[in-house]
């Protein structure tokens, strides 16, 4: 725990592939609030969370409901995380999303979005020592 | 004395473990910490008034402050007029904050 960081950081463990549990709802809403009333934020990313930026996701149209992909406006994770990024950036906090390496080159989804970057364990370990708090979201 | 936030994101109907989970909190208010139990998610149903949950307000009185997701009531339909005694409606920032002031958090 950090006693003197300015403003105070939170760590977010998210584990959670994305489009499979409302855990990764509540996570973004989480983070979104923690940047929103001045926080620093850290995730790291394991497991299927770390596609969660992947950058090649795509939105889709809808052939059941008759929709094209502007009228679907499915939303993808990919961009919930930019729009978070931005959001920090816009509020001089920082987010610092880094992705499991390992976890990445099992899973085949290196290219993340921009803001994101490739880490290991090491940097969770990092992260927990300069927090206030971790929350690890795990998926059981 | 600690300042602790337990997430139950799981209702008591559908997973045995989240009575022991209302359990550690009532035990960790009655070693004198402060515990707040977060509902989110599946975890409100347990807050309907009426529910033959384990009792919230036996919760408080162990000095545990029980809170539900208004997200997660609004997407399922549940009023605030309608929550158990001893469950009040709130948003994540109660999460955040207490994060922000160095609570442990537990999740499940």
């Amino acid at each position: 725990m950090a006693d003197s960081d300015t403003p105070a950081t939170i760590t977010f463990v998210l584990n959670d592939p994305p489009y499979e549990n409302a855990r990764s709802t509540t996570a973004f809403r989480l983070i979104d609030t923690a940047i929103r009333r001045g926080f620093n934020v850290n995730v790291f990313a394991y497991e299927g969370a770390v596609a969660l930026p992947f950058a090649r996701q795509a939105p889709h149209a809808n052939a059941v409901h008759g929709r094209d992909v502007a009228s679907e406006d499915h939303p993808n994770t990919k961009d919930w995380i930019a729009a978070l990024l931005a959001e920090a950036a816009e509020r001089q906090v920082k987010l610092d999303w880094v992705n499991c390496g390992l976890c990445v080159d099992e899973r085949g989804v290196a290219e993340a979005i921009p803001g994101t970057r490739r880490g290991s364990p090491a940097d969770l370990a990092k992260f927990s020592e300069a927090s206030r708090s971790t929350l690890v979201i795990p998926t059981r | 004395m600690a300042r602790y936030v337990l997430i139950e994101s799981r209702d008591p109907f559908e997973s045995n473990d989240v009575r022991y989970f209302y359990e550690l909190a009532a035990s960790l208010a009655r070693a004198e910490n402060d515990v707040t139990l977060f509902l989110v998610q599946n975890g409100v149903l347990a807050a309907r008034a009426g529910e033959q949950a384990p009792s919230f307000a036996e919760l408080g009185q162990a000095g545990v402050r029980v809170l539900a997701d208004d997200f997660s009531l609004r997407e399922r339909g549940i009023t605030a007029t309608r929550l158990s005694d001893g469950v009040k409606a709130s948003g994540v920032e109660a999460i955040v904050d207490r994060l922000g002031t160095g609570a442990h958090a537990l999740w499940h």
